[in-house]
């Protein structure tokens, strides 16, 4: 049987930001589909333009409410690495610890309260708070811990204070890091449950195979700077970020499209996942192992279970970071700076992939030229082509409308779209 | 639904972005302790970054962003024909925020640094009183869960209750904060409305404005201030426009 349909999603919902979806299908066969971003833009790029460096961080964190304290740090990496200053040591310590607790808190927030309702049927992850309220205090815990350890290591959960050029402005109390430390001990039961209640899930098999960029540091899982490599094979050093990235403009879209070696690449928990698996704590890498997640996975809809692996490893190497801070003395948390001229790149992972930062100052310290490539955007050209195979493949097997709009759906929401930070 | 003996009905809500980073709402889903019970006083209607169900029979709308197109114009007059209670929510919402940033360059040259000659709408960042009425603002960047939720109860139990009135060095004194003026900063606690717990004092960072102007601040005193202490005036300036709360005072000035 021939059949015709559209399905036009306008402002997809359960994502950040405002997207949405186009398919046509004419006489059984896939006429288009397309990944539209509407997103207002703000410009922070001119927005940066004469503003200080000391003050550059606390603007870009703006650009993302999920991932403030990643955009807070790839700012101060670039302008640390072009003005030359180095953080003290149990600085660095710190903010790792603040990416663990925002990655934490942020892949909580899609896995229980945007990704699940879908596997459940639910419209939202409300109803599910009384179907199974279990699963939802889990996340909840998850969720809170993650932002606990934002909150100790910069002062707040979203637009961190006191991530600053030069270190931190303020250390976690003693009292503060030994809390943190037994709160992650006792949420391993909510972390474990969780994953449980995920295995129950039946994760939509489709491949699409493409290229997966991420930072690389050899030593690490990362998360702050690093090589630029992906899972083709390319290398790159961290400064040379626009051969990674090869921005374009898009007619349907206001955010850019990049492209690598293929059509399109993607970032995030599965591509840094697929370049650094054997990094992975124990724990996590065993978790991995029995969902069946090897590098190199292809099957987009296997970062949701990329990020709950992650959530595992932030659970184990958290609680290092706490023991050196504990065995620190605390005392050297900030390296005095003056401002000059330089530029340079800084690139992090954020809970939704690679993100770079560059920065130019002058003599002053005030930015010249800023440049800010998001996660969101080197998906949002993947998200569209798979959109297209998977609508494709959905028609030839002969699925409805609605199956082939909920695949859909299911599909734009596996990567955590922060659409909002992707047009800035 | 009970209060001091009287039945109280759930908050029918609704909650929409516009121009912003979603950062408010998202301490919606905050303060995890709380959040069912919080959750428990609201009938979600409409809320399209947490949930696909969406309704048109909300009372009370919370308003996130600033306004930078005309669409969203259009969309905001609709939300203001059906609410009966509208709130703007942060500081883009309140003051148009960060993103008013971009009003001091040309749109034309702002448009052209980011999209080359790609034809991009956008006009300058606007506060959401300046196009429909505001029935009560929440400041902050982000707004504060707690005060979320002292609104939110105030609004349920029909007793609402406003802001503080004081400037941000009130609840900074209490904390036993040393001020950061001691520590050669431009703070603007001494003009900034509190009811933030003086949260990025407390953290040793200056506060750069986000609440917008306290009630009946003294400026030219502040302004005074800032030149005995010798403290650079360009710092001043750069943190008295970053969330553009202050729009008014120093136009007044100038």
């Amino acid at each position: 049987m021939k059949v015709d349909f559209n399905i036009d999603i306008h402002h997809l919902p359960r994502v950040e930001g405002h997207g949405n979806i186009h398919i046509s299908v004419k006489d059984g066969k896939l006429a288009d589909a397309r990944w539209e971003v509407i997103e207002t833009p703000r410009f922070f790029e001119m927005m940066l333009k004469g503003i200080s460096a000391e003050r550059a961080p606390f603007l870009t964190s703006r650009i993302c409410g999920i991932c403030s304290i990643s955009h807070s740090l790839a700012s101060i990496r670039a302008l640390e690495r072009a003005m030359e200053i180095e953080p003290p040591k149990a600085a660095k310590a710190i903010r790792l610890l603040a990416m663990h607790g925002e990655t934490l808190q942020s892949h909580a927030l899609h896995l229980f309260f945007l990704a699940a309702p879908d596997f459940l049927d639910m419209p939202s992850a409300i109803p599910i708070l009384h179907s199974h309220p279990e699963i939802v205090k889990a996340g909840l815990l998850l969720k809170e811990l993650g932002n606990e350890m934002s909150i100790a290591t910069t002062g707040r959960a979203t637009h961190p204070v006191s991530l600053v050029l030069g270190g931190v402005s303020k250390a976690p109390s003693k009292q503060r890091l030994k809390e943190l430390k037994e709160m992650i001990m006792k949420r391993r039961t909510a972390l474990d449950r969780s994953t449980d209640f995920f295995r129950t899930l039946t994760i939509p098999e489709f491949v699409r195979e493409t290229e997966f960029i991420s930072l690389r540091n050899g030593k690490d899982y990362p998360f702050i700077g690093g090589d630029l490599v992906s899972t083709d094979g390319i290398v790159r050093d961290e400064n040379d970020y626009l051969k990674m990235t090869n921005e374009y403009l898009c007619d349907f879209s206001t955010s850019k499209f990049t492209r690598l070696s293929r059509q399109s690449s993607a970032a995030g928990a599965l591509a840094r996942f697929n370049n650094n698996s054997r990094l992975l704590g124990h724990r996590a890498h065993e978790i991995a192992a029995s969902f069946g997640l090897e590098p190199i996975c292809h099957n987009p809809f296997m970062n949701n279970i990329a990020q709950l692996v992650e959530c595992h490893h932030i659970f184990e190497n958290a609680e290092t970071l706490i023991d050196l801070l504990l065995d620190d003395d605390l005392k050297e948390i900030r390296t005095a700076y003056k401002p000059k001229a330089g530029a340079a790149t800084g690139a992090v992972e954020a809970p939704r992939g690679i993100l770079y930062h560059h920065m130019e100052t002058d003599d002053d310290g005030k930015v010249v030229k800023a440049d800010c490539i998001i996660p969101t955007t080197q998906n949002n050209a993947n998200i569209h082509y798979d959109l297209k195979a998977l609508a494709a493949e959905a028609v030839k097997e002969g699925k409805t409308d609605r199956e082939t709009e909920k695949l859909c759906v299911m599909l734009v929401r596996s990567y955590d779209p922060c659409i909002s930070c992707s047009v800035h | 639904m009970n209060h001091l003996g009287f039945k109280i009905d759930k908050m029918k809500i609704g909650s929409f972005d516009f121009t912003c980073c979603e950062g408010c709402q998202l301490q919606l889903a905050n303060k995890e302790s709380t959040l069912p019970n919080f959750l428990g006083l609201l009938d979600i209607r409409n809320f399209r970054e947490i949930s696909s169900e969406r309704h048109d029979d909300y009372d009370i709308a919370l308003i996130e962003g600033s306004i930078t197109r005309s669409d969203e114009i259009e969309r905001l007059k609709a939300i203001r024909a059906q609410a009966s209670v509208l709130v703007a929510f942060g500081s883009c919402a309140c003051f148009g925020g960060v993103n008013s940033l971009k009003n001091r360059i040309p749109a034309e040259e702002v448009i052209k640094g980011v999209y080359g000659d790609k034809p991009i709408e956008t006009m300058p960042s606007t506060k959401i009183s300046d196009i429909v009425t505001v029935d009560f603002m929440i400041p902050g960047c982000p707004v504060s869960k707690d005060e979320v939720e002292r609104v939110v109860i105030g609004i349920v139990t029909r007793s609402l209750n406003t802001l503080p009135k004081y400037p941000v060095c009130v609840d900074c004194k209490q904390r036993l904060n040393t001020c950061l003026f001691d520590l050669g900063e431009v703070c603007l606690g001494p003009v900034t409305k509190a009811g933030c717990d003086a949260v990025c004092p407390s953290g040793k960072t200056p506060c750069l404005g986000c609440r917008g102007p306290a009630d009946d601040i003294n400026f030219p005193s502040f302004l005074q201030l800032v030149k005995e202490k010798g403290l650079s005036e360009d710092e001043m300036l750069e943190k008295l426009t970053f969330y553009n709360g202050f729009a008014d005072y120093l136009d007044h000035e100038s």
